[in-house]
């Protein structure tokens, strides 16, 4: 198959149309702006494809939502400030049972904050973001090819378990190009039929999609089918990378671009040393956490280097999952700094040697 | 082995559009590649530069902290970025615009006037073209040949009546290292 | 014996939640009488708002998505570029669109989104206890304005037809009222044309309506509809706004 080199935003496109999205709603902001200029050329040549520049991002998502509703495969992008304006719509699309796909490509905060890539939104894409109990699907890409392979994946995730999915992307994934593989439709893959959408109520009952449920026993019900659900996602849609983790005595823990700058200085420090046994864990579902893999990893390993773009909020899922066994260390580069593989390796290198001079005191 | 390329100038002076042809060059190649343009703020500033990193395994990182190549198109990319370079880094410049001045010692340089040579072809527009076939010449990162057989795919129809130009600038820059081996 | 007055089938058989005296029950059977003279019950597609109306799904017999406050336009425009040929229709109070879905309603009738808006004035919040609304009179007292709205510092009553009616696509505005007989039936010869308008796929069109809301405005009910030709029809007078021919 040819590989094609392109931009990451434009990946997400060309996946997300494969995969049958046929609905876009968005709002420009920096870094993302080439997503929806994608898209507004693609969706003119897809039958029935629906592209509108909305007047904001609280439009933009209830356009999703609309769509969703409807039966359509509806996606929506931004960046971090048009994010948060999002979080009302996702909660609504998380409360209603709808799918869709949201595209976050980050950028440094809070507030206006700047336009450089930054992992700033940890918190508000797998903590909620939107009020209410509820938990987002959230993947985290850390390359091109995986731009538009977890984008195509998303849709599915998302009519699947009709839920909003995120992807998080930042702004270097999102500007970065690399040759990359489309992902094409598979033939007979059998999705569950839609039975919840609106049509018009002809030969059946009228169908009713909400989030108001004012009966409390009923509102509790909803909130732990909710969770069910979610504990299903995380029992078969959990991912994550492990990286040299064989001989490992350190494990790095690192998403996204952070996770690519972690991997080099990995490299560069067992090319420069080989007694430095550094390893990674390379979350690929950020929400659900790939707990597991972290908690088995602690069985023999004991040091646990979390590498973030942020002042540090992985860091606090990374701590739940080892219940407090083994020692975290923690690196981060928040406000849209993207630091060197060299610079990071430094880092490792001495909490390592720090580590093991402890171990043998 | 991992290279990482700086291309960088003046925004207008095609510094992303380089880039870019050689990471399409790359991939055609069979080899992994990673193009990461500057953006926004910084672009709107005026100037623009991007990171081409080709290697023969999966590229970790596509940020050059210490890049092997940096190629300046103007004199502020010159002074900046020759600070980034590894020691022993090759700093390819373009000596229509730059005055190598306050030049580390530990990294090769050399100049390409770019913009005569353009002159020269009647088409300054592919001033760029020049510089990458020069930058070819110094690296020898890519097959040249393969590199020129490859050209119109990369640019592409919508470059279809520019083709002839940027195949004779690419070869002209290329033959310019050749004929001046030893610097000028 | 010919029956010559019955339940539509549009709505359900249920009580409903309203005051004594308010105007959505009227405005409610209207269009499920509309739904089911034009046939277009198991066509129609129905955007609720936030507000007293949320509950209107337990009332029409017709496919309900519920919105966010304020983006009902919003949804609507989603659902009917996917299902161009349903009938889509917002129902909408006077904080929903006029204030939280100004921005919404603004642009989806800016870009001739072809869908109807039931637009309901009553001109306070009435499911949050009768604070000011966009459309709250001036000097009309309310929960948050005790000594009256003062247009000075609290602006004006914004009259929602006139202006959408400067953008180009809308096709058809009208403003009626639900206080009398005769304007309940003018009230639903305007929703017949608006969801006319739609089924030629004109463009966006939306009826105004002035509802009394007595336990809020604190009358009885024929206090209300008095006050509703009295006074709020004169702030918002009645009639056709715009009407493109189509």
């Amino acid at each position: 198959m040819n590989k094609k080199l392109m931009y990451g935003t434009h990946a997400i496109g060309e996946a997300a149309i494969q995969a049958g999205c046929t609905c876009y709603f968005g709002y420009p902001i920096t870094p993302q702006n080439e997503l929806p200029e994608y898209m507004s050329q693609r969706l003119a040549e897809v039958p029935g494809g629906v592209f509108i520049q909305a007047e904001s991002e609280l439009a933009a998502i209830n356009m999703v939502l609309g769509a969703s509703v409807a039966g359509a495969r509806a996606m929506t992008s931004s960046s971090s400030p048009g994010i948060s304006l999002k979080q009302e719509g996702i909660s609504f699309l998380a409360g209603s049972e709808l799918p869709a796909v949201i595209v976050n490509i980050m950028r440094g905060g809070p507030g206006l904050g700047n336009i450089a890539p930054a992992q700033s939104d940890y918190f508000q894409a797998t903590r909620g973001g939107g009020h209410g109990d509820y938990r987002l699907v959230v993947f985290a890409p850390a390359s091109v090819q995986e731009m538009a392979d977890l984008t195509f994946h998303a849709f599915d995730v998302a009519d699947e378990y009709r839920t909003p999915v995120m992807i998080m992307g930042d702004g270097m994934l999102g500007q970065m190009m690399e040759p990359v593989i489309i992902p094409k439709p598979r033939k007979g893959k059998k999705m569950p039929e839609k039975d919840y959408i609106l049509t018009g109520a002809r030969g059946r009952p009228a169908r009713l999609v909400k989030s108001l449920i004012l009966d409390t026993k009923d509102m509790e019900e909803h909130n732990w089918k909710l969770v069910r659900k979610f504990k299903r996602i995380e029992e078969r849609e959990t991912r994550w990378e492990g990286y040299m983790l064989d001989d490992a005595d350190m494990v790095v823990i690192a998403y996204g671009t952070a996770a690519r700058i972690a991997k080099g200085a990995i490299n560069r420090l067992r090319r420069e040393d080989a007694n430095l046994r550094v390893g990674m864990i390379r979350p690929i579902t950020v929400s659900p956490f790939p707990v597991k893999a972290i908690r088995e990893a602690a069985q023999t390993i004991k040091d646990f280097f979390v590498f973030e773009m942020s002042t540090g909020q992985m860091v606090d899922d990374v701590r739940l999952a080892l219940e407090g066994q083994g020692t975290i260390h923690f690196y981060g580069r928040p406000g849209g700094v993207v630091p060197s593989a060299r610079e990071l390796g430094r880092s490792i290198a001495r909490r390592y040697y720090q580590a093991i001079r402890k171990r043998k005191q | 082995m991992l290279i990482k390329t700086i291309f960088s100038g003046f925004g207008g002076q095609g510094v992303l559009s380089t880039g870019q042809i050689l990471a399409q060059a790359a991939m055609l190649q069979g080899r992994f590649v990673t193009y990461l343009p500057s953006y926004g703020a910084e672009v709107r500033g005026g100037t623009a530069n991007c990171t081409v990193t080709i290697s023969d395994e999966e590229i970790a990182s596509p940020i050059a902290s210490e890049p092997e190549f940096v190629v300046a198109l103007n004199q502020p990319s010159f002074s900046r970025f020759q600070n980034l370079l590894h020691s022993g880094g090759f700093l390819l410049y373009n000596s229509s615009l730059v005055e190598p001045s306050f030049v580390r010692g530990d990294i090769e340089t050399r100049g390409v006037p770019i913009t005569e040579l353009a002159r020269q072809i009647g088409n300054v527009k592919v001033a760029n073209m020049i510089m990458l076939g020069a930058f070819i010449a110094v690296s020898s990162l890519l097959s040249f040949d393969r590199m020129l057989k490859h050209l119109p795919d990369i640019l592409g129809a919508g470059k279809a009546k520019l083709l002839k130009a940027n195949q004779e600038a690419f070869e002209r820059g290329y033959h310019f290292i050749e004929e001046h081996e030893h610097g000028d | 014996m010919k029956k010559v007055y019955q339940r539509p089938r549009s709505l359900r058989d249920v009580p409903m939640h309203y005051c004594p005296g308010c105007g959505h029950s009227i405005i409610h059977r209207l269009i499920a009488e509309l739904l089911d003279e034009m046939g277009l019950r198991e066509s129609a597609i129905c955007v609720p708002p936030a507000g007293c109306a949320v509950l209107a799904y337990y009332y029409l017999d017709i496919d309900m998505v519920e919105a966010p406050h304020g983006r009902a336009t919003a949804v609507a425009t989603g659902i009917k570029r996917v299902r161009p040929d349903n009938l889509v229709f917002s129902y909408q109070g006077d904080g929903d669109l006029a204030a939280i879905g100004t921005a919404e309603a603004l642009h989806a009738a800016n870009r001739g989104e072809n869908i109807t808006v039931i637009f309901v004035n009553n001109a306070v919040y009435g499911m949050t206890g009768g604070q000011m609304a966009p459309t709250t009179l001036s000097g009309m007292k309310t929960t948050t304005t005790p000594a009256g709205r003062n247009p000075r510092s609290e602006g004006p009553p914004i009259r929602v037809c006139e202006l959408l009616q400067g953008l180009a696509n809308t096709v058809y505005l009208e403003r009626t009222a639900v206080n009398s007989p005769a304007n309940v039936m003018k009230t639903k010869k305007a929703i017949k044309k608006a969801f006319g308008v739609q089924q030629k796929k004109a463009g966006f069109s939306l009826v105004e309506i002035l509802s009394p809301c007595p336990t809020n405005w604190r009358m009885d009910a024929v206090a209300s509809c008095t006050w509703i030709d009295e006074v709020m029809a004169r702030e918002f007078p009645l009639g056709v706004i715009k009407e493109v021919p189509c």
